[in-house]
């Protein structure tokens, strides 16, 4: 049997704002009875504010009650906030779910988002032809056991930090079924974490990449140094020039050059940029 | 809430009977000795293996004792049967098997393939019974085994062993048959001489016997290599002391579900059906999964349409009524059963389909009470569902009919 919280326990026995808003503001959907669980969400959404939210699940107990939780986040809330709520919010709200059973809570926030894709941003995309190749893209089924696309992967990878194939098939179910798409998932992965890792690397302000460039020298490639008997120090850095200066049986090591490149610059350009060049001084 | 505990999953595993449990404590207690060893001491428990194979040997109506090898579960017996008959006529690479056998002997095929096996899984009707004419065209020279379970766990639907048999008889008599017969054992009337079969396996928690122990009887013409090889046991076909307490107590559970047979085909099945035709008449969205194949008479399974099975055994347990789904959803393994969509059972009612499995044990007060409360479970998972156009049509439907 499944280890539920107490409060998933109450939300299924109990649940919460069941039912359809005839006149609602947003309607969203998410799952489809072919894969075993469909969540639908109805909001009344008036001043910028959600006056009312109602839903209907049909899935197991843990779907029905990260539907019955999201209703009462959301009622009361301003669109903005409601926005900003991710799966892992919904799972937190009901103390945590079995990894098995976290697609359930990304189901929650996949009708939500559904409801709300149309809500207040008409005017976001200027270009129709835009619009088209957005929509393809989010709409590109990575999963067709389950109809899990690309989007649906990249959101559950972002919010919940998921490194591995099983967990996203925990997550979103992707997977789950004929498992002919977890190289895909795999690759998605990667890419995202490359894409993160590149990304990072940008932000950097010109005082961060100082401080980062010293920090990976004298706690990542210093105490390898030592260990042979030698050490390096930061002297400047000017753009992507880094100068060093290398001390102990380093200095006059023949393969000072080696280290230099091989270790100290690559530790650095892995980090940092591929465009960093490290110049020793003496 | 209710702290009484309704127990109808007797296919998943069975209540230890009192008589089986008392007749293995002094094996325990007292009764510990090695039956190899070569004291005074050792003799009773000698003879108690001697008696249990015994009972085993009629609870199959098997030709001889030797016949009859003790293994520790049900996926044991099917893995020693099905390598043993392979690791004999390595020359042979073909198999068939059915789309509807239990993991322990699918998964174990899966691996096979892999092995350069090639298996032909039989595929069944939309109430679950066998295709017996695609079984007969797959078999050829090269058919090392035929495996078939003799009742499917998850619907009760019984497979004509006897006349699998002849088949495989007249198209290759060189071929094995192997017969899971794990959810029969104490349900009907095992006949291996009758049935024709080469090899067969039980286990023993499936009719009030302790988990941890089965048997498989291979009859004396076929010859096996054992999966574990160590000391003489079971004349070399089972390495490892024999577990002396469990074997007695499988001995005694067969005995007492030979002397059951006439109670399940009445009672139990009379019980069975109260609950079936109560739920058919009381709830407009049920629907019998198996239509009119022939069952063993503990089993129902009827899907639920357009509701999800999880969230009514979760409802069921609050009363403390126990049954299994063939929903994604309990198997953690996100598809829904292999039987029921081999079966082709509507995705409608796949996710809510429920198992109700009974046992000698199970009473009409019981049955009674699961028929109370079932309707009002059902409606409050009802007005959940998204889909309430599609459940007014039904309940129209229903009406009408």
């Amino acid at each position: 049997m499944w280890d539920y919280s107490e409060k998933v326990m109450d939300h299924y026995r109990n649940p919460r704002n069941v039912g359809k808003i005839d006149d609602a503001d947003a309607v969203g959907s998410a799952g489809s009875l072919t894969c075993g669980d469909q969540l639908k969400i109805y909001l009344k959404i008036k001043d910028g504010i959600v006056t009312d939210a109602k839903f209907q699940t049909f899935g197991c107990g843990s779907a029905v009650a990260s539907s019955s939780i999201l209703t009462e986040m959301i009622i009361g809330k301003p669109i903005d906030e409601v926005r900003k709520i991710t799966n892992k919010d919904i799972a937190d709200q009901l103390e945590g779910l079995p990894p098995e059973k976290m697609h359930c809570s990304v189901m929650g926030y996949e009708a939500l988002e559904d409801a709300l894709k149309d809500w207040g941003n008409d005017n976001e995309y200027q270009d129709l032809e835009d619009l088209r190749e957005e929509n393809e893209k989010k709409e590109k089924i990575v999963c067709t056991c389950f109809g899990i696309t690309e989007n649906i992967i990249w959101d559950a990878i972002k919010q919940n930090g998921l490194t591995t194939v099983e967990e996203v098939t925990n997550y979103t179910k992707a997977g789950g079924a004929c498992g002919k798409c977890k190289g895909i998932i795999k690759d998605i992965i990667e890419t995202y974490y490359h894409k993160e890792k590149e990304e990072k690397k940008k932000e950097l302000s010109p005082a961060q990449r100082i401080l980062k460039i010293n920090s990976i020298i004298e706690n990542q490639i210093s105490p390898e140094l030592q260990k042979d008997g030698g050490d390096i120090t930061l002297v400047d850095i000017d753009g992507n020039k880094v100068f060093v200066k290398l001390r102990g049986k380093c200095s006059g090591c023949k393969n000072s050059t080696l280290t230099l490149k091989s270790f100290v610059e690559m530790t650095l350009k892995d980090a940092i940029s591929k465009d960093i060049e490290v110049v020793e001084v003496n | 809430m209710d702290k009484k505990l309704i127990y109808l999953d007797n296919n998943a595993t069975t209540k230890v009977d009192e008589r089986v449990l008392e007749v293995m404590l002094p094996y325990f207690k007292n009764e510990y000795a090695n039956p190899s060893s070569m004291y005074e001491f050792a003799k009773n428990p000698g003879h108690a293996l001697k008696e249990a194979r015994g009972k085993l040997k009629d609870f199959f109506n098997a030709a001889n004792e030797k016949e009859i090898i003790f293994t520790s579960c049900g996926s044991e017996s099917a893995n020693m049967a099905i390598r043993g008959v392979l690791n004999m006529n390595k020359n042979k690479k073909h198999i068939i098997t059915t789309k509807v056998e239990h993991p322990c002997v699918l998964n174990l095929y899966q691996t096979l393939e892999k092995q350069g096996y090639s298996v032909d899984y039989i595929g069944v009707n939309s109430n679950g019974e066998l295709d017996l004419a695609q079984l007969d065209d797959a078999i050829n020279d090269d058919t090392a085994l035929v495996s078939v379970m003799y009742a499917n766990n998850e619907t009760g639907v019984i497979y004509p062993i006897q006349k699998i048999s002849e088949i495989i008889k007249n198209k290759n008599p060189q071929t094995k048959f192997f017969v899971d017969a794990v959810q029969v054992a104490g349900k009907i009337p095992i006949d291996v001489q009758e049935l024709g079969v080469d090899l067969l396996g039980v286990s023993g928690h499936k009719f009030h016997a302790p988990k941890g122990v089965g048997a498989l009887y291979c009859n004396s013409k076929t010859v096996i290599t054992p999966l574990i090889i160590g000391g003489h046991q079971e004349r070399g076909k089972r390495a490892g002391t024999e577990n002396v307490p469990y074997i007695v107590g499988l001995g005694k559970a067969a005995e007492l579900a030979q002397d059951y047979l006439k109670y399940e085909a009445t009672e139990v099945k009379r019980l069975r059906d109260k609950l079936e035709a109560g739920i058919l008449k009381n709830i407009y969205n049920a629907r019998l999964n198996t239509g009119a194949a022939i069952r063993v008479p503990n089993t129902t399974n009827i899907g639920f349409e357009y509701i999800e099975g999880e969230l009514i055994l979760l409802h069921l347990s609050d009363l403390g009524i126990c049954a299994s789904s063939g929903s994604a959803c309990t198997s953690g393994s996100l598809e829904p059963s292999h039987v029921l969509r081999a079966m082709n059972v509507p995705f409608t009612a796949i996710h809510g389909s429920i198992r109700f499995s009974l046992s000698k044990f199970t009473t009409e007060d019981e049955i009674d009470y699961v028929n109370s409360v079932l309707p009002d479970i059902i409606e409050k998972i009802r007005n959940i569902s998204p889909y309430q156009d599609e459940l007014a049509k039904l309940k129209k439907l229903k009406n009408n009919y």
